[in-house]
């Protein structure tokens, strides 16, 4: 009988939180790249993307793919008005650090540090977790996204207060509840669907 | 000026109103969430998943994170297919089994290990899984595995979908049902809380 899902035995997971890169393998069968169809290839948006095992595995699906895709790209690279790229990553990273996507959480600290030019403050979220104290401003965005996190949904008029009293404007709060909702369905493929590897 | 769209409905935000002018500033991530709701649940199958499994995960997923308009909204299309009356009222029972909070889970043995939290792991009674067939009760139990506590999934829960008449293709059109609720309700959570 053939094995169901795959295996990467000579792979070694990460076991802490990292702004490092890391790599990610699949257990079910990406398409493989040189049958991916035009209607995949449009669901990967960008071409560079068939070198990735996880979209060659969500392209087996390929409409939600290029609509997750197209929405993920807005979400965090729209910045007209509204909330800086640098709390969309945080968001996306706190949210990731709530739900333990290892993957996701490197990725988007990464970014975090990358535009807020505060690489050691990230480092504190993913080594104390949501509950870290760094300022008003980034503990409130934290809290706000490890509500968003839970489930059932914990977020609330204390936070929208919160974040307004610190002077978000409404589009920018809105900017954060859709990164923070974002990862939410980001981080459930990327750890139901494979896992992380080390360099 | 395009209508009403799902998140607007699950929102509450009516046409000319201040949540719907924030909205319309990303119209991209408008019109991308939509496309994405309607590529899951409107659009022809080409991954082997009905409308009415599609519609039975979504409603069940609504009812875990005891989501309102989310659950009336699922719930009342899944009514309106052939059998969705019964399974609505399955999936309502086995959710009241099913609640609880999350996330929680255990990460890969190492320092992150005293962050490990336990919690239920939501298996299908035998009764309801003789009504709701082996696909549809290895599918509920994968959703409850995603919705509260997605770093426990392992490879092994993939094989248990397989090994329940997923294909690989199915499985994926699953996971993104499970993933793309679990966006949508927060969205429509967060505007809600927005506009209050």
């Amino acid at each position: 009988m053939t094995a169901t899902t795959l295996d990467h035995p000579a792979a070694t997971v990460p076991t802490a939180f990292t702004q490092a890169e890391l790599g990610w393998n699949a257990w079910l069968d990406p398409v493989p790249e040189e049958v991916l169809t035009e209607r995949q290839k449009e669901g990967l948006v960008d071409i560079a993307r068939a070198k990735s095992p996880y979209f060659r595995l969500l392209a087996h699906d390929p409409d939600i793919l290029r609509f997750r895709t197209l929405a993920d790209k807005d979400i965090f690279y729209n910045t007209r008005a509204g909330l800086p790229r640098a709390e969309r990553e945080l968001a996306a990273a706190a949210v990731s650090r709530s739900n333990g996507c290892i993957y996701c959480a490197s990725v988007h600290s990464r970014f975090a540090s990358t535009h807020s030019k505060r690489r050691d403050e990230v480092q504190r979220l993913l080594d104390e977790g949501v509950g870290v104290d760094i300022d008003p401003l980034w503990n409130a965005v934290i809290e706000a996204s490890a509500a968003l996190a839970a489930t059932p949904v914990a977020f609330g008029a204390e936070h929208v207060g919160k974040l307004r009293a610190l002077g978000l404007d409404d589009l920018a709060i809105a900017d954060l509840i859709h990164a923070a909702s974002f990862f939410s369905w980001a981080n459930r493929l990327m750890l139901s669907l494979g896992e992380p590897e080390l360099p | 000026m395009s209508a009403q769209d799902t998140l607007d409905r699950l929102s509450g935000i009516a046409g000319g109103s201040a949540l719907d002018a924030l909205r319309r500033e990303r119209p991209v991530t408008r019109d991308n969430a939509q496309a994405g709701y309607e590529a899951l649940f409107e659009a022809d199958d080409e991954t082997g998943v009905s409308r009415s499994e599609r519609l039975t995960v979504a409603a069940f997923v609504a009812l875990l994170h005891a989501d309102g308009p989310g659950v009336e909204h699922y719930a009342r299309l899944l009514e309106g297919q052939p059998g969705g009356a019964a399974l609505s009222g399955l999936i309502r029972r086995q959710a009241e089994h099913a609640a609880t909070r999350g996330p929680y889970g255990a990460y890969p043995p190492g320092p992150l290990s005293r962050e490990d939290v336990a919690g239920p792991v939501f298996k299908v009674a035998a009764a309801a899984s003789a009504e709701l067939g082996e696909r549809l009760s290895a599918a509920l139990e994968h959703t409850h595995l995603l919705v509260f506590h997605p770093r426990d999934a392992k490879a092994a829960d993939l094989a248990a979908l397989k090994g329940a008449g997923w294909s690989t293709a199915g499985a994926v059109t699953l996971s993104q049902i499970v993933a793309f609720l679990s966006f949508q309700i927060r969205a429509a959570h967060g505007l809600r809380a927005l506009g209050a």
